[in-house]
């Protein structure tokens, strides 16, 4: 007879379930991803994946000599985000470094799975935009599954920036270039893979609260503050400053808030901490558009206030029972 | 309307009630039984009898050994054949009586027909009283002496009775059946237990998972009130379905929208908490004069072919219950005292049943196998699934660190042993493994803490005399 102190039974929940679930959440993204820019967004996403695995089966099997982790499925979350995060016509090559990046250095390194302090397919997505910007900010104009011609142009945030830059306002460079709002919700805007279509992100992300694999009070509290913050702004003058609706709607905002910065091992614990962790991620975010010189700031803000988590864990502790 | 339940964590394993459908049925008495001297909470029982006695069912075998103790009564007539160790279910020797069955002989006075008795005693000295010559203690799993209970300490009122009557541990389903079956006794017994208290209201709560035994207790109340005085303010609450609602701490905050402050007791804030079963024994011991000697047990399990509730006599050897039903099956393999979640695996099947045995649980292999542990990914599910609302990765993180001071001030010393933390880690970490240990070590510190402060108080007081 087996003795063991209790509890006997265990939930059936397990890391590679909820890891699995957040994959099954992606998939809405990743599908309409290949619709719209075809068969070369399938190569980068296929290049990604495989290289996160690879890397991290290398390195646990052959530098740390332990068993392998692939089994719980992170690598192959890291390298879907990853993959969303590009450009379509980033190079096979540069997306492999990519993944060597954001596996070995952010997350093995750090002692893998758990321990890693920024978000991994982020640390990879950074290091090829600075290490090379020209792949990084070519984007296509998303053609279909069977378009021929690509057309290559730069990403709605871009062109605000750029615009603003030589002098232009807000809603003429909108009418100029004749974006819509439901273009941005239902794609066909150019930008990275997973910032194409809200709609499907916003699917995912219900799937997640659904499945309760996580709670919604991060996503909630960035995308309230990007609203809120940019609702100043652009009351207090529209010629300069982009509406909250253009600032949900366009680049990494709604792939980062639902999948990034809800990421376990680099978020706070507690939902208090949480709030607190999305309204700095909006906020930062927000500046980075506004006044940064970069047209979009999400990954920056979402490692920036990655490296605040152990202090947030520290300062917000769960409500006690019978304590005050 | 909202399922009213606890504010703070809960999980919600698979009830399992399988053998929800069996009605209690009486176990032949074996043909010796091993009633140990200490099965409460506090002090163990003297024996009062020596070797070589004859003895009736109902016969004080032990007194009190101290205040917070009880008589413990022999279950069978026969004769004592030894007084001495035996191993208990966990191996540990404890002093047993051992008593040879012969017939079935009762004390005299003792009544143990079916009628029932609604009238109850005014007198809350007598209650108490009677309660404790009866022997009961709290059946709900803590086996705290009832009528040390039933005695606020002066200064303390209590505000509400709380009959437990939530049955929360998955597979067990001796409240439930009790409930249905002597639902009756239950409440009457609710009633005298509100009496010796002087308390005005009472509240029987149960999981909505059993809507009969809420439908049939609900009936009985009205019935009862609108017979007697004594019935009134006693209410049928209906709680949310999940774990661990049946803690006591958990119960008072569903009950009353109170929290029990940590290292204090339910009184503080105004609430006796007391099980179905144990009112159950209440009834028995001030209405029919009869002692707690048997109290029924759910046996069971998936691999189990048998299902059962049965009544038993205390101090049955637990091998003799499960050769009844058939055995154990082949491919069990853990037995448990108790519930899946708190309950005790056993060592040794020879060990005989307490007044406070529930259940027998019987799991295989692939049941109550534990994930080999991977890293801590962080995600909370531990923090959100503790009740008393405390971050389980962190007490481990401490525990193994050995900080002590920090385990103190992140509130290892409350933790209940629920097991929702190490029950929900999607990482399969023995988290309640690490953090009982943790917590064990610092209430031992905060206890010797306690005595040097007297220590010290005592020796300046002695001095400025």
């Amino acid at each position: 007879m087996l003795v063991s102190p209790n509890p006997h039974l265990h939930s059936k929940t397990t890391t590679a379930v909820l890891m699995r679930d957040v994959v099954i959440a992606l998939l809405p993204a990743v599908i309409v991803s290949v619709v719209f820019y075809g068969w070369k967004e399938l190569l980068v996403l296929a290049v990604s994946v495989l290289s996160c695995v690879l890397v991290e089966y290398l390195i646990t099997r052959y530098c740390l000599k332990k068993a392998s982790t692939i089994g719980d499925w992170s690598a192959i979350v890291t390298g879907i985000l990853l993959a969303l995060n590009l450009p379509t016509t980033t190079p096979w090559w540069v997306v492999f470094i990519g993944a060597l990046v954001a596996i070995g250095v952010a997350k093995m390194t750090f002692g893998g799975l758990g321990q890693n302090v920024f978000n991994p397919a982020l640390v990879g997505r950074v290091f090829l935009l600075i290490s090379f910007p020209t792949y990084m900010t070519h984007w296509e104009i998303p053609q279909g599954l069977f378009g021929v011609d690509a057309i290559s142009g730069a990403t709605p945030l871009g062109v605000i920036k750029e615009g603003l830059m030589q002098g232009a306002s807000v809603p003429e460079l909108m009418a100029q270039h004749g974006y819509s709002y439901s273009q941005m919700l239902f794609a066909n805007i150019g930008g990275s893979a997973g910032e194409a279509c809200a709609i499907a992100i916003l699917v995912g992300f219900i799937y997640l609260v659904a499945r309760k694999v996580i709670k919604p009070w991060i996503t909630l509290s960035i995308l309230g503050t990007v609203a809120a913050v940019s609702c100043i702004f652009w009351l207090a003058n529209p010629a300069q400053f982009t509406d909250p609706l253009f600032n949900l709607l366009t680049g990494g905002l709604l792939l980062g808030s639902c999948f990034m910065a809800t990421d376990y091992v680099t978020s706070p614990m507690t939902t208090k901490g949480g709030i607190i962790f999305g309204i700095g991620i909006g906020f930062i975010t927000l500046m980075i558009r506004y006044f940064g010189s970069y047209p979009e700031g999400m990954s920056f803000a979402i490692l920036i206030m990655n490296s605040t988590v152990p202090l947030l864990n520290n300062w917000f502790h769960q409500k006690k029972y019978g304590r005050a | 309307m909202a399922r009213r339940t606890f504010s703070i964590g809960g999980v919600h394993p698979n009830d399992a009630k399988i053998s929800r459908d069996c009605k209690i049925e009486t176990l032949p008495t074996p043909p010796v039984v091993y009633i140990a001297v200490a099965q409460h909470i506090g002090a163990p029982a003297k024996p009062v009898v020596a070797v070589g006695d004859k003895v009736k069912a109902g016969q004080v075998i032990a007194e009190p050994g101290g205040f917070m103790s009880a008589y413990i009564h022999s279950s069978v007539s026969g004769t004592v054949k030894s007084i001495g160790p035996r191993k208990d279910l966990s191996g540990n020797n404890q002093t047993v009586v051992e008593i040879a069955v012969e017939g079935d002989e009762w004390m005299e006075g003792i009544d143990r027909t079916d009628t029932l008795i609604t009238e109850i005693p005014q007198d809350p000295k007598e209650i108490i009283e009677k309660i404790k010559l009866g022997g009961v203690v709290g059946l709900g799993g803590a086996t705290f002496p009832t009528h040390v209970k039933l005695s606020p300490p002066p200064g303390k009122k209590c505000e509400m009775l709380i009959i437990n009557g939530c049955e929360c541990e998955p597979y067990l389903t001796s409240d439930f059946r009790t409930l249905l079956e002597k639902g009756e006794q239950v409440v009457i017994g609710t009633a005298i237990i509100k009496k010796a208290l002087g308390v005005d209201k009472a509240t029987i709560a149960i999981e909505d998972n059993k809507p009969e035994a809420i439908e049939h207790i609900t009936k009985v109340v009205e019935g009862l009130k609108a017979k007697s005085a004594d019935y009134a303010g006693i209410e049928v609450l209906s709680l949310m379905k999940k774990y661990p609602e049946g803690g006591e701490k958990q119960l008072i905050d569903a009950v009353m929208h109170r929290q029990v402050k940590s290292g204090g007791l339910p009184i503080d804030v105004g609430a006796v908490v007391d099980n179905v079963c144990t009112a159950l024994a209440v009834y028995e011991a001030v209405q029919k004069n009869k002692p707690l000697v048997d109290n029924s047990v759910t046996v069971t399990g998936e691999c189990f072919p048998h299902q059962a509730n049965l009544l038993v006599r205390v101090g049955t050897p637990l091998n003799y219950i499960i050769d009844y039903l058939g055995g154990v099956p082949e491919n069990a393999a853990k037995v448990i005292s108790g519930g899946p979640m708190m309950g005790k695996a056993i060592a040794n099947l020879e060990a005989a049943t307490l007044k406070g045995t529930g259940g027998l649980l019987f799991l295989t292999r692939e049941q109550t196998k534990r994930m080999p542990d991977s890293s801590c990914i962080r995600c909370g599910k531990c923090a959100d699934a503790c009740p008393m609302g405390l971050e389980p990765f962190l007490l481990n993180r401490l525990a193994k660190a050995g900080n002590t001071e920090a385990l103190e001030e992140n509130a290892v010393q409350d933790c209940i042993m629920c097991g929702c933390c190490l029950y929900s880690c999607p990482a399969g970490i023995p988290l309640l493994d690490v953090i009982s240990q943790a917590r064990g070590q610092i209430m031992g510190i905060m206890k010797a803490r306690a005595a040097a402060a007297k220590a010290a108080a005592e020796a300046a007081k002695a001095k400025t005399e």
